[in-house]
């Protein structure tokens, strides 16, 4: 699933800001469909960003988190052009990732 | 041992080993499994660690959320050594939604949505230092954003 995280990051001084959407259905295994049947859990179990060989933010996440996850966050001393990578796991054991350079 | 029986084993090691790569990946920090699999708040606390109230955690999120499903959630830390991130959603079936990893070079900062099933307490917990402080807000949900 290649491309399924759109990134954005984005400089500010030294710092850059990276937004992260991930296209994910985040099913919490609670709902039921028009039959009335349960529809089975399907959510991001990790994500995790790295940049220039090092991880810069790692998340471990429940069914809680909204469907198609947006994540934030901030790296310090960071330079135009270095690129971000993010990459998912779910707990069906599929993945997705993405990444963007630094503007 | 013979050449088919070395062969089997070959693929099946790279099979094992493909399987397995993606968990890898991801592994920098253990995966708080009995924390998120808490049913209460005083479960996930008892798992986590009691935590300390603190003012020098900023928590943002909506008084009022008509959407309970998509709660947009921001916190910042201004503790020194700030290593983890908890977002944990009192009344939701699993309150811990959340665990954020703050590598050194990271702002203590962490912004995403999440699902309210119900008006209650959002709380932003923060590990630094080894100590776990706390800060807390409360959320009004018009409409539900687990199992409706």
């Amino acid at each position: 699933m290649a491309g399924s995280i759109r990134i954005r990051a984005k400089l500010d001084g030294d710092v850059a800001e990276v937004k992260a959407l991930m296209r994910h259905p985040m099913e919490t295994g609670q709902r039921k469909d028009s039959a009335g049947n349960k529809i089975p859990a399907h959510f991001i179990t990790q994500v995790k960003a790295t940049s220039g060989g090092k991880t810069v933010m790692e998340a471990h996440w429940g069914a809680a988190v909204s469907q198609n996850p947006f994540l934030g966050f901030k790296i310090k001393g960071a330079k135009a052009g270095d690129v971000v990578k993010v990459e998912w796991l779910d707990n069906k054991g599929e993945t997705g990732e993405g990444e963007a350079a630094i503007k | 041992m013979t050449r088919s029986r070395r062969s089997f084993l070959k693929i099946a090691g790279a099979a094992i080993a493909m399987g397995l790569m993606p968990l890898k990946l991801l592994a920098d920090f253990m995966r708080p499994e009995k924390a998120m699999a808490a049913t209460d708040l005083a479960g996930v606390f008892a798992e986590l660690g009691a935590a300390e109230d603190s003012d020098q955690i900023d928590l943002q999120s909506p008084d009022i959320a008509e959407n309970g499903a998509v709660v947009p959630v921001s916190v910042t830390s201004n503790l020194a050594d700030t290593s983890k991130i908890y977002i944990v959603i009192e009344k939701n079936p699993n309150p811990l939604a959340a665990a954020f990893m703050i590598p050194e070079g990271t702002e203590a900062f962490v912004q995403t949505r999440v699902k309210v099933a119900q008006t209650c307490l959002v709380y932003a917990v923060v590990e630094a230092g080894g100590k776990l402080y706390k800060a807390s807000r409360e959320t009004k949900v018009t409409l539900g954003g687990c199992g409706g």
